[in-house]
This record gives C-alpha cells, structure tokens and sequence, in this order.
C-alpha cells in the first residue's frame, strides 16, 4: 500500500501524485504500475500507469488524465487525497524503458498523457547528469492540455541539448508561433534526427498517433528495433 | 474495436508467470511474424486480454479471470522466447 504524500494539479483533467511506497525496488524510466481499486462491496478495478519521475527521484509519482467514461481515473483525479492510501504493484515493464546507458540520439513523441513515461526519461537524463542529445515533440490539443510545459520548458532553456517542441492540434492561443496541427510527416521529418545518426525513438500516445509515428519513422529510416512503442486506449 | 499493445498487460502478464515478458520474443503460430510481446496487438474491452498478431490478426493469446483463477490459453502461439 502506498501513500499520496502530495498531488499536482498538472491541467484541468490532470493530475500528478506523489506516493511514498514503502520497499520500493526502484525502477527504470518507462516503466508503470498497475493501481488497483476496491469498492466497499468487494468490486474490484484495475489500470496500468505510467510512472513519472525519475528512478532518482525521492517519491515514486504517476501522472493520472481523467476520462469521462473511466472507471478509476475520475477518483484518482477527483477524490483521492493527500493521506489516502493507494494499492498499486510494480514496476512493470521491461521493453519501452529507457536508461543513460541507452545512449542516444534520442527522439521522444508524445501525443497527450503519452508524454508522461518520456517525462520520466527526461527527468533521469538530468538527474543523471547525461549529455545524450534528446528531442521531445509533444501533441495536445491546446496549450492548456499541455501536461509539464512549463517543467519541460525550463529544462530545455538550460541549453544542455534538451530540445522540446510543442504542436496543438485542436486550438491554439493569440499569438501562438509554435506548431500546430497533429504529427505529420512533414513534422517529424523536421524535427526528428535524420535515421543516419541511428537515433533511438520512444513514441507513446493513443493508438493512431502510435502507429502513425512509427511508421513516419520507419519511413525516415529509423531502425525498427530502434523504435520503441507504447499504445493507450480510452479505458479509464 | 480499439487495441492497445503488451504493455497494458505487463502487469497481468507479471501475475500469472511471476516474471516481466514485455521484452520477450513471440512467434505466431499462423503466419510466423516474430514480434516482441510489447508490440503485440491487445484487446482489453472483452472479458480478460486478448493478445493478437500484429500482422495477420492471429488470437495469439487469452487471459481471463474467472473465480479467482487466471484461465490462459496460449494456443496460438509457435514460441515465446524470454529477452
């Protein structure tokens, strides 16, 4: 069992909490716990989450979008609180993970909460004081969808070859100079290290998105074996 | 109907072989497409996962939870080799 020690009100429908979870093994950027709840009369449900910090980091934390129609996301968004305990096991996952020693160049796409297990990845390459070169390209539909812009921002202003581009698909606010629209080929082929630098790519998202970017990257002559993908659906 | 990938299942999977098999390799037992269980097409709105091929749409394999028991079928798989 472990404890909410803090929660973030990371967007409207979004929010991050911080668990102090005793006997941690530690994890790998990428990976998820499953987080299980049970209603008083025995009913049980059960969703996988992405984890969102960084193995170094001092609370294991996971990054929770509430879906209108979810089973769990809605109390994990709108009832659950600091003090509260939660049922989670984990980490799981052992393909879409990502660690220093992985090298790079490495591209990041997110589409959505999809960039939440990418955000963990950042977090370890700065807690890890690596100089692996890394593009993040994250989709939301508008700015204010836009899950840890301003922490993704601020890394990439520190110059140390963290590049973050934003795109709205749905709206974008008055002077808005960034991208819009969703990843296309002609985006990625922008933004994305040409395939003759062998970059590794992480992309995670809906699955459309997933299966739309993966085959641009292949496309852009990505490895197949060098892009790593991971696909989330509308249960919540 | 919408599909997800084996790492939806990396949890379930743990509980019923007491082992991570996201990274291990799968061999389909209809049309041979060797594939890393993450990549694995996983249907998770039907009564427990159903795992299929990515490339010929194969049911590769079932769980589901019926009384407390996991009941596994793996019968449409050629191989599963771990990473």
């Amino acid at each position: 069992m472990a404890d909410v020690v803090d929660i973030v009100h990371e967007t409207s429908r979004v929010r991050t909490i911080l668990l102090d979870v005793p006997d941690w093994p530690g994890h790998h950027a990428g990976q998820h716990v499953d987080v299980r709840l049970t209603a008083e009369d025995g009913y049980q449900a059960q969703r996988s989450y992405s984890i969102a910090s960084a193995p170094e980091d001092e609370r294991v934390a996971i990054t929770v979008e509430e879906l209108a129609d979810g089973e769990v996301s809605p109390y994990l968004v709108g009832e659950l609180r600091v003090g509260d305990g939660l049922e989670l096991r984990g980490p799981v996952g052992g393909w879409f993970v990502w660690d220093v020693s992985d090298g790079g160049p490495l591209l990041l796409v997110g589409g959505g909460s999809g960039v939440v297990p990418l955000r963990a990845m950042v977090r370890h390459r700065v807690a890890a004081a690596s100089d692996v070169p890394v593009r993040l390209l994250v989709s939301s539909r508008t700015l204010d969808d836009a899950i840890y812009r301003a922490e993704l921002d601020g890394l990439a202003a520190r110059g140390d070859g963290l590049e973050v581009v934003h795109t709205l698909s749905r709206e974008q606010p008055a002077g808005w100079t960034g991208r819009t629209g969703r990843i296309d080929r002609e985006l990625l082929a922008e933004v994305a290290w040409p395939g003759t630098e062998n970059p590794l790519a992480f992309v995670c998202g809906p699955t459309g998105l997933v299966e739309a970017v993966a085959s641009g990257l292949v496309d852009l002559g990505y490895g197949a074996g060098r892009v790593k993908t991971e696909r989330f659906g509308p249960t919540g | 109907m919408t599909y997800v990938d084996g790492n939806a299942i990396a949890g379930l999977l743990r509980e019923v072989f007491d082992e991570e098999l996201t990274a291990a390799v799968s061999t389909c037992g209809t049309c041979g497409e060797v594939a890393v269980v993450a990549e694995l097409r996983v249907y998770l709105r039907c009564p427990g996962a159903v795992v299929r091929c990515p490339r010929c749409g194969a049911v590769l394999v079932r769980i589901a939870e019926i009384r407390g028991l996991h009941v596994v079928d793996l019968g449409g798989l050629r191989d599963l080799a771990r990473a």
